[in-house]
């Protein structure tokens, strides 16, 4: 495997694939909070984003209308993934989902149950419920979660297409706050883990992709930059540099300096030579 | 404990003595943590948080974008009756406002062409307002009014008398969105002064109903007091506290609160607090650092200056284009009793110009009905 010639290179041999479909890019981008649809555009363009998120309660499936933020993205070059944002229920959550197939969009949806309007928590239990509801349904399901390593098991074993753990609250900017459980996510995944919400910074995508993650998403920290389209792209750099530090196969972080030669290597010494020193 | 009950914790006394005592120190405090207590909400409301307003109004800019993005929703009141059984003596409606003007309960054809109307103009999200005149105007009819603006709209929240827990069941159940009620001023004894008759001058039974409302799952609640009737540091305070307790025991709703303020009222009745618009923008800030989820609504009521600026300041939501008067866009005439006068008389789509020229996005729609039953396709 020769990661060294180039991020382009790199990107096409290292496709992501949801549902067996393959993507080059590995940032998601949602579409709330950006102070025009012109800024959208441009964010998303910039951003290179082949998966790109639209709430379900914000478009108008009956008028899309200039200026909406559907008109805003290009269904050839991006995968509309709607989501179900502001659903408290199963019931709703899939009673979105199937809106949305019916309008035309693809039989993708991002499963969001937030019951909790202040914080937009998942629940754990609606989500699973809706899960099922959906896969059996014939949708491509992608839910998002607390950083439950359980919880993302039992929505694998369910048949959903990826898991999403959040970072941190939506739109609170704090960074990989749930890292030990998104660790324990990543180790047990069977698909594809996509970091969702909380991260505020380029470094903050890096370092999930550091850890392994197979994607992340992205709005707030995007939408509310002073220059949306820089920030969106700064993004698609961190995570390709994160991605490739994570294929490169990362030197462990160790507690102080040490020493590199061996501290075994008396073992094999022959009688008469002295121990290397440092 | 409902919220009735928890209030008298804060009597007006003890609230006034902890905003007067606030010190420059304590505001400091306030502004530097990030989970405020009441006792940092009174400091913010302070005379001594004064110096301190550009410093809040950097950090309310902050909070209200980082939950709510770079967008401003957008909304229409629709009348839909002005009979009225109270007679609050600020209030235009009152049984005896001495206004001459008619009285009217709009029919379900005069609904239908007001929502047209708006639907026309993007509006995506009404509010249907009544008097309080539960028997004239019972939940049932208010109910029947909520099914018909469904048709246009995918968001319709009410601002109507108070009701019983059966009242907004039949409510959630035509559809509704949200419940906005102001407890006009919080101060029990203000309350009894301006409220003279009617099922209205139940001040406990008016402080409890957002919790009846969210108890049967309606999905926003929205709080207010009315400025002007009393101290508007301390209705602010109290505001704060009815937020706080709204999302502790309705988890599942959203809260937003509202800022009316008392401009022009009946000849009867001269406000004895006229609130300057430095004093609103200081109770606005301090409440955005307070609640800093909650939505934030400024109506037209509030004149266009002021809300072209107000806009970057926390708010994110506002009316445009106004009627206060039932049948006021399109089915009635200039003869039928308005509730208060508008000050921002700008069409909607010069509020959406000044919007993006504030670098925001106008939203019309951040609701579905599919969040509350099977819809057809698009």
């Amino acid at each position: 495997m020769n990661l060294s010639s180039g991020v382009h290179d790199h990107t096409l041999s290292d496709p992501l694939i949801i549902a067996g479909r393959r993507f080059h890019s590995r940032l998601m981008i949602g579409t709330g909070k950006f102070p025009s649809a012109k800024a959208l555009r441009d964010a998303v363009a910039a951003s290179g984003a082949e998966i790109v998120t639209v709430a379900l309660r914000r478009v108008d499936l009956s008028r899309p209308e200039e200026g909406d933020i559907l008109s805003a993205l290009d269904p050839d070059r991006q995968l509309i993934l709607p989501n179900t944002s502001g659903a408290r229920t199963a019931e709703e959550a899939v009673r979105l989902a199937r809106l949305a197939r019916s309008a035309g969009l693809p039989p993708w949806v991002k499963l969001e149950l937030t019951p909790e309007p202040r914080y937009l928590l998942p629940d754990p239990v609606e989500t699973l419920r809706a899960a099922e509801l959906l896969v059996k349904d014939g949708f491509v399901v992608l839910p998002y979660i607390q950083a439950d390593p359980v919880l993302a098991r039992r929505l694998q074993d369910i048949g959903t297409a990826t898991v999403m753990p959040l970072g941190a609250p939506i739109g609170s900017n704090r960074g990989v706050r749930t890292r030990d459980m998104i660790r324990i996510i990543i180790e047990q995944a069977t698909v594809p883990v996509v970091v969702d919400a909380g991260l505020g910074a380029p470094s903050h995508a890096a370092e999930a992709m550091e850890l392994g993650a197979d994607a992340v998403l992205v709005n707030t920290a995007i939408a509310d930059a002073a220059d949306p389209a820089a920030m969106a792209r700064a993004f698609a750099m961190a995570v390709e540099a994160g991605r490739l530090a994570w294929r490169a196969g990362m030197a462990p972080e160790r507690e102080g300096a040490e020493a590199s030669s061996p501290l075994t290597g008396f073992l094999f010494e022959r009688p008469g030579e002295e121990a290397p020193r440092d | 404990m409902a919220f009735s009950s928890e209030i008298r914790q804060w009597p007006p006394e003890r609230v006034r003595d902890l905003i007067a005592s606030a010190t420059p120190a304590a505001v400091e405090r306030a502004l530097d943590r990030e989970n405020r207590t009441p006792a940092d909400l009174a400091a913010l409301l302070s005379p001594a948080a004064r110096p301190y307003l550009e410093h809040m109004a950097r950090l309310a800019r902050r909070l209200t974008r980082q939950y709510f993005g770079r967008t401003i929703s957008l909304y229409a009141p629709i009348y839909i009756s002005n009979l009225c059984a109270a007679d609050c003596v600020y209030c235009g409606f009152a049984a005896k406002s001495g206004l001459r003007f008619r009285r009217v309960t709009l029919g379900d054809d005069e609904i239908h062409a007001e929502c047209r109307f708006l639907a026309e103009r993007g509006f995506r999200h009404v509010l249907l307002l009544t008097g309080e005149a539960p028997k004239r105007v019972p939940p049932e009819r208010i109910a029947a009014a909520v099914r018909v603006a469904a048709e246009y709209f995918p968001s319709v929240s009410v601002e109507v008398y108070a009701m019983d827990t059966p009242g907004y069941a039949l409510l959630e159940s035509a559809g509704l969105e949200g419940v906005t009620l102001y407890q006009e001023t919080y101060d029990p004894e203000t309350y009894r002064k301006v409220h003279l008759s009617g099922e209205k001058m139940d001040y406990a039974w008016r402080l409890d109903a957002l919790e009846r409302a969210g108890r049967v799952g309606i999905r926003r609640l929205t709080i207010g007091a009315l400025l002007g009737l009393y101290d508007w540091a301390i209705e602010g305070f109290w505001v704060g506290l009815h937020g706080r307790y709204l999302q502790r025991v309705c988890w599942q709703s959203a809260l937003s609160v509202s800022f009316p303020r008392l401009r022009h009222t009946p000849s009867r009745f001269r406000p004895p607090r006229l609130v300057s618009d430095a004093e609103l923008t200081q109770l606005i800030l301090a409440t955005r650092l307070f609640l800093p989820q909650a939505g934030f609504n400024l109506s037209t009521r509030e004149p266009a200056a002021l809300r072209d600026r107000l806009v970057m300041l926390g708010i994110t939501s506002m009316s445009a284009g106004s009627s206060t008067r039932p049948g006021g866009y399109a089915s009635r005439g200039e003869d039928v009793l308005e509730q208060f006068e508008i000050e921002d008389t700008r069409g909607p789509e010069e509020v959406v110009a000044m919007i993006r020229r504030a670098g925001l996005d106008p939203v019309w729609k951040d609701y579905d009905h599919a969040f509350f039953r099977e819809t057809g396709t698009a």
